[in-house]
Formats: structure tokens, C-alpha cells, sequence
């Protein structure tokens, strides 16, 4: 049985395996989803099948009808979950006084974890960092622990990171202690956030590990409406999320972006914009000293394509990490498009080398990326290319290539 | 990007911007190492009127811990924000550009799906995927598209774990995969598989790879040059053939089978001194199979003394006097004297005679045509032996005429043979006990072309044999087969069948499986027929599979008919695939779009 509700839902009764058919239903507007059936997947299979049979209209024995209960009380809650947030949006949280008590307890609740942290870095020093390596990972992660409790998630990953450094071989003092050092820095600044001008100050926070949310950013934050280059996306998962992270590029503008989307563990997240195409769109930074991560509003049009990214040469890369280091200190590098690269493989490392010149980055191949570095060496050939990635004190992450001529699509790495 | 996911970055890091501070961090972290209770309050910036050292006049020490912490993050961030480029390595020679054309965008991406899902076993009704992947490399290298560059490492990589796509891989792949496999240690198979072009046929540059290059490099530009210039290779084989190791002469050695030719002989004929026994054996065998040479006639000569016709009471029939003794002369000419368990010496030498000598002796010694002196009766039960002897001989010599003979005419060839599959009872009953692996017109008694099967070595070996015929016929010849005995026995036949079948086979074995499902057998029993057929029945016959698999009594849908079912569905659906693969592929006269693939 199907149906179509003046054009807006479209239902109808799938025989599945049970007893019972399932009841399937599609909003056309949103495309939003809902179907009885058990299935993981989403949106699952009935709906797709409701879709295509839709898609074939009257032929497939679609007919305008009444919505039944069942969907009426779908379309109606999802309408008034709408028109609240809607509300919401328009007007800032209902209870401004509440949010603000909320939030100052927050502060001061960080402020003393802070103070906890930087006490613990101080005794660490006196005692020396001799025996760090020995130690293992219990301390920190006790101290971790307290700054969850102290809602500082952003310390508390540094801290637990702190952890980890002793095992990575080689030089591992220094890292240690440009971490220490780091996150003392992180420590004074929550400490002093009320005196710091604004922008620094949301950077701060929101590395200290402070929530944004994003429906807020989008009401207050900075929107720049540019015809955006995808330039790369990665998926990182661990047990309980998959991230996806979205590098664009302004086409006017210039200017770098990330956007984040989540999905639970083992799903792919629901935005997806393909590599190599750009979209007109309105782009909301989340507010920061240095803003990159930004939120995607409204979009003015279909991906469509695009030439091959404008680059620099690795020289000019890491000028541009370093300028975005004066402003946000705690960044580990920064997104950027390399024009005219060769890479070179080799055992003790590979580069990114200028085509003419003799200067390189050293690649940081991510967990298990040695096939998309072979990748981009198939791809270059030995000649140069035109490579996104991450710059940064470590070296340059390479996400997509643009090989020769006539492929503007790049390839992910 | 946590420490945990980067790889240290290697020999060539960043360069710091060598202002004079990595003394005062080095400083600055043996401070911390040691810790401050031990060491002290740590040092200022030495070089006075930098930033940095400006900067640190700033600070508070009243602690010394949060001093260390204090310009422990200004030399980070002062360290970070002055990195400079580190100085780039040599870089790699450009790869040779490869002139062929891209693959057509959808063939592109169907070659990207292949070589991703290859993990996926492909379940129920899904054609898996991974055995088509080496049709859809052997039907784009015939059309001579390079591959897209980005895929190439799936492709070395596949090709290093699955030997069995090496050759169109790395074909497909072309200069640019061997480019990249040279700067991979785990591709280095590929260089070793024979189509990097490394000979530059320059004698001078030849000559010098020849003599000082790896095993491997040699072994290639041999092979390669055998193809091209068999008289240039054996030349440069010889010229360093008495310094070699044994087991690369062995190997060497075995190179020469291309373009074999008498012109072979006289290093051959030394190579039976040879001090290894393998290289004397190989040596023989070579020269066996040059019904021409000095060797052959020699084990004429003694073949003719042991076999022979004789008449008797009118009849002629084949005696046999098996050879008493193995002599030096003989074991020179690479006959192994000592048998294997459970085998006659005397059977053992008679074999190794027989299958060495050109079976143009026999036509002359008996005066008959090869299938008249296979019906010829055996003396002495020595049949099987003298059969499965003159079988290897027909295999080594690439003899059509007698493989045919040895394997009888075609089945469905022969007067009212032409009867449908089997009925499954009647299949039953020709299930033979193991210990008997009479097929052929032997299961129907003492017939005169009756031979075992199965049992290599003892008989003729029956897929061997049909690899000697034309393509045609040995598909006509198996379909006559199946259509007879069904499939139990005819899965090493179908092997050596050309792909896709020839369609009175691909029938045959349809219908045999319809037969097969029909008589309520059960479809696993068939499972590895189905796989062969999924992949090497012809696509065009889908729609007539599709015909077959939906029989109108489906009236008991027992587990193993469900089965059955999938099973079909499978067989069609990857038929469909295969259908469809072929036709983006065959998809000419698109230009190579934007999505094409780069360089060129």
C-alpha cells in the first residue's frame, strides 16, 4: 500500500520477515525518514524502495490519500520539534539567566581543574621528567579523569596525551616538554579568560574543551558566503563516533574551513560533499582567534566543478603555519594546498619537494596510510602535482593530489 | 592527529630557524629531565635582544617550575613558528610515459570496485567479485588501456598477493607500475616477473647488466631476449654459463623452453654432463621434446627395441619388452634409474624411454596411423604403462594428432551420442569406487580406447592431453563428456577449456547442473563447478540460463532446491556482471574524460 500526501510524505506498508508489515514513511521536504522496521541502516531499504516506487509516481500505484494516524503523529512532531527550535533560534536560549548560572558554574569548575593541572605539571618539573617513561600511563590518566570531572574534555585529552609521549621513541623529552609547555599555556589562559580579548578567548575555551553549539554558532558566528572548493575529507572512528572532518576552500575569499559531522560508531556521517567539486554556500565560523571550524548554512546551489586548487611552494606552507601560530599557539598545522610538488619515496621518510628548488616538508603518513603515500607517488610519477594537506611542526599530511591536465576531481589519499 | 597516528616524521625533518636558541632549549629540557629540585632554576634566553630573549624578559620567575613551563612554551611556539624546510632529497626519475589510452570512465570505476571489494567473498545471490577480477584484467589488457595511475598500488598489490593476476596486472599497470614497484621493496616481484623491459639492447649495456646484475635482472632480460633473439640469448647464456650457480643454471636453463629449436642442441648436449643432476635431467628433457635431436634418436634407438608390433595368429598387437637394465649411457641422457616407491624399475625405465622418444617412431615402426596403434591390443599388461608413457610423449611434443587419438573422437561426435544430460540415477551408478578410476568407454566395459583418469602417471592425464588440441575441440570434446558422464569427473577438463566456453560446452554443463538439481542432488557437491562456470561461461548465454533456472514445477521447495535456486540466480547475475563489464570496456571512441585518470 502506498501513498502521497499532497506532495509533502509519501508512506506506505512493506511486507518484511514479520508478522507485522512495516511501516515506512518519507518526508519529502527535509528528506527525513522513518520506518518500523529494525534495520540499521539509514535511511533502510523500505524507505529507498518507497522513494523509487514515488519517483515512479501513479505507474507504481502511488496515490494521493489522507494521511493515516500513524503518519499524521509523525509529520506533526517532527513539524513542532521544527517550529521550536525555530523559536529557539530566532530568540537565544528560553532562559538567559539559567544558562548563565549554568555557565559561570562551568567556569569556575574549569578554573579549579585548571589550577589542579598546573599544579600537577609544576610538581612533575621539580621532580624531573626522568622517570616519565617508567611510569606509564596512570598518572595522567588519573589526572585526565579529574579534568572530565572538572568538564575540561579538551585538558583532559592533552593530558591523557601527556601519557603517551615517553613511549614515542627517540626525543621524546623535548615533546614532552613542548607539551608541558603547551598546556601550561592552555592552563593560563582558562585562568585568565575574562581578560583576554574576545576571539583569543573563545579559542581558549573551546580547546579548554568548552561546548559550541552549533545552531548558536550559526545564529551569532561570522557567515561568509563563497563559492567553496572541497579540497579533502578523512574519517577518523574510535569506539563510540565516527568523525569526518571536511577541509573547504574559499573561492573569493580564500579562506580555509573545516567542518566536522559525526555519525555513530561504524556509520558513515550523514554529510558528504564530494572532493574536488566546490558549492555555493553560506559558511558559519565557530568564533576563535584563528577560525577554521565552521558550520555549513545555507547553500545556494549543486556542487559543481572546479579547476585544480591554487597552491604555494613548502617555503610559503609553513610561513602560513606560522601565521596562523601567532594567533591560536596550540595549532599542530594548518590546512594547505602545496602547488607544484614532487613527491619523494624513500625508507627513512618521504618529502614534498618544490619541483624547482631544494626545499621539502617531510610527510607524516597517518596510521596505516603507507598505500595512499604509494598513491600519490602513482599519481605524480615523478613530476609534479598539486597536493592538499595539513602543514604543521611535523610535517606536512597530504589528503588529496591533482595530478596532470584533465583530472580537477584530485584523488584522496 | 595525536602522537599515537603520526609517524615520526624520518631523516628529513623540518629545519628549525637556527637562531641560536637550540642550545637554550636542549638546556631547558635537561633541566626538566633532571628536574629542578636537583638542577636549579633554569637559564634565560642567551642571545640577548631577540624576540625571543625580549619576550622571556617578561616573564615571572618567582617559581622556578611555572619559569620552565613559561619559556618552555615560548620556545615552542618560537620553535614552531620559525620552521624552515628541510633540504630535499634527489628526486626520482620521472616515470616513462605510457602512450596507451585511459579506461573508459565507467570501467574506471568498475576496476576501482573490483579491486576494493576483493576481501568480500560475495554472498548469496552477488557475484563475487574478486574471481572476475582476472577476466576484467585480461579483457582490458587486450584492448590495451593503461591503467588509472591512482589505482596502481591496489593493483601491485593484488598482483604481489594473487599470482594468478600477475601477468595482466602488471601488464595493465605498464612502465608506470614498474616505475612505482622499483621504489617499493614489497613490489620488487614485479621486476622479477619478466615484462620490466630491461634489456636496452645495447650489446655493451646488456653484456654489463648480464654480468653483474641481480639474479632477478638477469633473469628477466633473459627471458625477454629468448623472446625477441632466441640465438642472441642462448649466446649470452653461454658466456657465462660454466661460472653460474646450480640452481640458476637450473632455472637459466628452463628460460630456453621459448623458442626452443635444434639450434639449442649442441649447448643442451653439454648441459647433460652438466655436475647437477637437475640441469642434466632438464637438459634431457628439453631435448626430448625436439623430436629432431641427437637425444631423441637415441632413445629411438632403445625405444625401438623394447616396443614393437608382433603378429599373432594373424592379429597384430604391440609387444612389449621393457629395458633390463639402466645404463650410464642412458642415465647421461637423463633417465633417473632408481623408480619411485611401489613402482617396477623395469616399468619405470620403459616409461621414461617411450616418453622421450618422437612418436614418429612409432607410425614408422608399426606402419599405422597413431589411432590405429592405440586400438592395437598390449601383450603382457603392459597397456596402461605403454599409454600413459605415449600420453606425456603427446603433452611434451605438443602432438595433436596423437592427443586425439589417445583420447578417442569427440563423444557427441560418434553416431546417436547426442543424448541430454544424464539423468541423475544413471549418474549415480556411473560413480565409480575409488579404487577404480575407469571413465571414458571404459565404464561400459574392455573397449579399446578405454583409459584411466585422475591418476597422473599412470594413464594418460586427460585435461594434459586436451591442452595439445585446438580450443574448439577441446571444448567439443569435453561437452561430449559432460553431456555423457556428467560433471563429477570433468572439473580438471573444464580447467584447461578456453574462456569464455565455446556454447555447446557452456550448454553441456548447464544442463548438466539443471540435471544435477532436477535428480535433487545437492547444489555444494557442485559448488566449485558453479564458481568455474560463473566465470567462464559465455555472458551471451544468460538469458537462456535465466530460462532454465525458473522450471515451472517448483512445487517441493526443499532446502536444497532453495539452494539451487540461489545458486542460479547467482550464476545469472554474475553473467549479467560480466555481460556488463565487458561492454564498458569495449565502450570506444569516448574521449577520455576529465574523470578519466591524469597523466598521459
Amino acid at each position: 500500500m502506498l501513498a502521497d500526501g499532497a506532495g509533502t510524505a509519501v508512506w506506505g506498508l512493506c511486507r518484511g520477515s514479520g508478522s507485522k508489515p512495516y511501516q515506512t514513511v518519507v518526508d519529502l521536504d527535509a528528506p527525513a525518514y522513518k520506518c518500523s522496521c529494525p534495520s540499521r541502516k539509514f535511511p533502510c531499504k523500505h524507505a529507498l524502495g518507497l522513494l523509487v516506487l514515488w519517483s515512479a509516481g501513479a505507474d507504481a500505484g502511488v496515490a494521493p490519500a489522507e494521511p493515516p494516524e500513524w503518519v499524521a503523529q509523525w509529520a506533526d512532531g517532527r513539524r513542532s520539534r521544527a517550529e521550536q527550535k525555530a523559536v529557539r533560534a530566532a530568540t537565544g536560549p528560553a532562559d538567559e539567566a539559567g544558562a548563565r548560572r549554568r555557565a559561570e558554574r562551568r567556569a569556575r569548575q574549569m578554573a579549579e581543574g585548571a589550577g589542579e593541572l598546573e599544579r600537577r605539571l609544576a610538581d612533575q618539573l621539580r621532580a624531573g621528567l626522568a622517570g616519565a617513561d617508567r611510569e606509564g600511563y596512570g598518572v595522567w590518566d588519573e589526572v585526565a579523569a579529574r579534568m572530565v570531572d572538572a568538564k575540561a574534555p579538551g585538558l583532559a585529552s592533552r593530558a591523557r596525551n601527556l601519557a603517551v609521549v615517553p613511549s614515542t621513541g627517540a626525543g621524546w623529552p623535548s615533546r614532552t616538554l613542548q607539551e608541558f609547555g603547551l598546556l601550561h599555556l592552555l592552563v593560563k589562559g582558562l585562568l585568565a579568560v575574562d581578560g583576554l580579548p574576545e576571539p583569543l578567548a573563545a579559542t581558549v575555551r573551546s580547546r579548554a574543551g568548552v561546548p559550541m553549539d552549533t545552531a548558536d554558532v550559526l545564529r551569532v558566528g561570522e557567515s561568509v558566503r563563497d563559492l567553496w572548493v572541497v579540497l579533502g575529507q578523512e574519517d577518523a572512528q574510535d569506539s563510540k563516533l565516527t568523525t569526518r572532518r571536511l577541509w573547504l576552500q574559499g573561492t573569493t575569499t580564500g579562506r580555509a574551513a573545516m567542518v566536522l559531522s559525526f555519525g555513530a560508531a561504524g556509520r558513515a556521517p550523514e554529510l558528504t560533499l564530494p572532493t574536488g567539486l566546490s558549492i555555493d554556500a553560506d559558511l558559519t565560523y565557530f568564533p576563535g582567534a584563528r577560525p577554521l571550524r565552521a558550520a555549513i548554512g545555507e547553500r545556494h546551489g549543486p556542487p559543481v566543478a572546479s579547476p585544480v586548487p591554487h597552491g604555494v611552494p613548502v617555503g610559503q606552507a609553513l610561513d602560513r603555519y606560522a601565521e596562523a601560530l601567532v594567533e591560536d599557539p596550540w595549532l599542530d598545522s594548518w590546512p594547505t594546498v602545496l602547488a607544484d610538488v614532487v613527491p619523494i619515496p624513500g625508507p627513512e621518510g618521504w618529502q614534498l619537494a618544490d619541483a624547482s628548488g631544494d626545499e621539502a616538508l617531510p610527510v607524516t603518513a597517518r596510521f596505516g596510510g603507507a598505500q595512499g603515500l604509494w598513491r600519490l607517488a602513482a599519481v605524480s610519477g615523478g613530476r609534479p602535482v598539486t597536493v592538499f594537506g595539513e602543514c604543521g611542526h611535523r610535517g606536512f599530511t597530504p589528503h588529496t593530489v591533482w595530478g596532470e591536465a584533465q583530472d580537477t576531481r584530485g584523488v584522496a589519499l | 592527529m595525536n602522537d599515537q597516528e603520526m609517524g615520526q616524521a624520518g631523516g628529513a625533518a623540518l629545519a628549525t630557524g637556527g637562531t641560536g636558541t637550540d642550545s637554550d632549549w636542549e638546556e631547558l629540557v635537561t633541566t626538566a629531565l633532571l628536574g629542578l629540585d636537583r638542577r636549579g632554576a633554569p637559564r634565560r634566553p642567551s642571545a640577548a635582544g631577540t624576540a625571543l630573549a625580549e619576550t622571556a624578559a617578561l616573564l615571572d620567575d618567582a617559581d622556578p617550575a611555572l619559569a620552565v613551563l613559561d619559556l618552555a612554551a615560548l620556545h615552542t611556539v618560537h620553535q614552531r613558528a620559525g620552521l624552515r624546510p628541510a633540504a630535499a632529497r634527489p628526486r626520482p626519475e620521472p616515470a616513462p610515459v605510457d602512450p596507451r589510452p585511459p579506461l573508459p570512465r565507467a570501467a574506471r570505476h568498475r576496476l576501482a570496485t573490483l579491486l576494493a571489494d576483493r576481501s568480500s567473498p560475495g554472498g548469496g545471490v552477488a557475484p563475487n567479485l574478486s574471481e572476475l577480477l582476472p577476466q576484467w584484467l585480461f579483457a582490458a589488457r587486450e584492448h590495451g588501456y593503461r591503467a588509472p595511475e591512482a589505482l596502481l598500488p591496489d593493483l601491485l598489490e593484488i598482483a604481489r598477493t594473487r599470482s594468478d593476476l600477475r601477468r595482466d596486472a602488471l601488464a595493465l599497470a605498464g612502465p608506470r607500475g614498474l616505475w612505482l614497484a622499483a621504489a617499493n621493496p614489497s613490489w620488487k616481484y614485479a621486476l622479477r616477473a619478466g615484462i620490466a623491459p630491461v634489456a636496452s639492447g645495447e650489446d655493451e649495456a646488456d653484456q654489463k647488466l648480464w654480468e653483474e646484475g641481480l639474479f632477478a635482472e638477469r633473469m628477466a632480460m633473459l627471458s625477454q631476449l629468448r623472446a625477441r633473439d632466441a640465438g642472441a640469448a642462448l649466446s649470452l647464456l653461454r658466456s657465462t654459463w660454466s661460472t653460474e650457480r646450480a640452481e640458476d643454471r637450473l632455472l637459466f636453463l628452463d628460460a630456453l623452453r621459448t623458442g626452443l629449436c635444434l639450434d639449442d642442441e649442441p649447448f643442451l648436449e653439454g648441459a647433460l654432463a652438466d655436475r647437477s643432476k637437475n640441469v642434466r635431467v632438464t637438459a634431457a628433457e628439453l631435448l626430448s621434446s625436439l623430436p629432431g635431436s641427437a637425444l631423441a634418436a637415441r632413445m629411438a634407438e632403445r625405444a625401438r627395441v623394447c616396443v614393437g608390433p608382433e603378429t599373432v595368429d594373424g592379429a597384430v598387437r604391440v609387444l612389449v619388452r621393457a629395458p633390463q637394465e639402466c645404463d650410464a649411457a642412458m642415465q647421461r641422457d637423463g633417465i633417473s634409474p632408481k623408480p619411485p616407491t611401489n613402482r617396477g624399475k623395469r616399468a619405470w625405465w620403459l616409461g621414461q624411454l617411450v616418453e622421450s622418444a618422437p612418436l614418429s617412431l612409432w607410425t614408422e615402426l608399426f606402419g599405422l596411423p597413431p589411432e590405429k596403434i592405440v586400438a592395437l591390443p598390449v601383450a603382457d599388461d603392459w597397456r596402461n604403462d605403454l599409454h600413459a608413457a605415449w600420453s606425456r610423449a603427446a603433452v611434451r611434443q605438443r602432438d595433436a594428432t596423437w592427443a586425439r587419438a589417445l583420447l578417442g573422437a569427440p563423444f557427441g561426435d560418434l553416431a546417436s551420442e547426442e543424448v541430454p544430460a544424464e539423468a541423475p540415477k544413471k549418474t549415480r551408478t556411473i560413480r565409480r569406487p575409488p579404487d577404480r578410476h575407469w571413465i571414458g568407454r571404459g565404464a561400459r566395459g574392455n573397449g579399446p580406447n578405454a583409459y584411466r583418469a585422475g591418476t597422473a602417471g599412470m594413464a594418460g592425464d586427460p585435461a594434459k592431453l586436451l591442452s595439445v588440441l585446438p580450443a574448439a575441440e577441446r571444448a567439443r570434446w569435453v561437452a561430449g563428456f559432460i553431456r555423457r558422464y556428467g560433471l563429477p569427473e570433468a572439473f580438471q577438463m573444464l580447467g584447461v577449456c578456453a574462456v569464455p566456453w565455446a556454447e555447446p560446452l557452456g550448454r553441456a554443463v548447464v544442463n548438466a547442473l539443471a540435471a544435477a538439481r532436477d535428480g535433487g542432488h545437492y547444489p555444494w557437491s557442485y559448488s566449485t563447478v558453479i564458481g568455474l562456470a560463473e566465470r567462464c561461461l559465455d555472458p551471451e548465454l544468460a538469458p537462456w540460463v535465466d530460462a532454465l533456472a525458473t522450471p515451472a514445477k517448483a512445487a517441493h521447495a526443499a532446502g536444497a532446491r532453495s539452494h539451487w535456486s540461489e545458486a542460479f540466480q547467482r550464476l545469472i547475475n554474475t553473467l549479467r556482471l560480466r555481460a556488463t563489464m565487458l561492454a564498458e570496456l569495449a565502450a570506444d571512441g569516448a574521449p577520455p574524460d576529465a574523470d578519466g585518470g591524469s597523466g598521459g
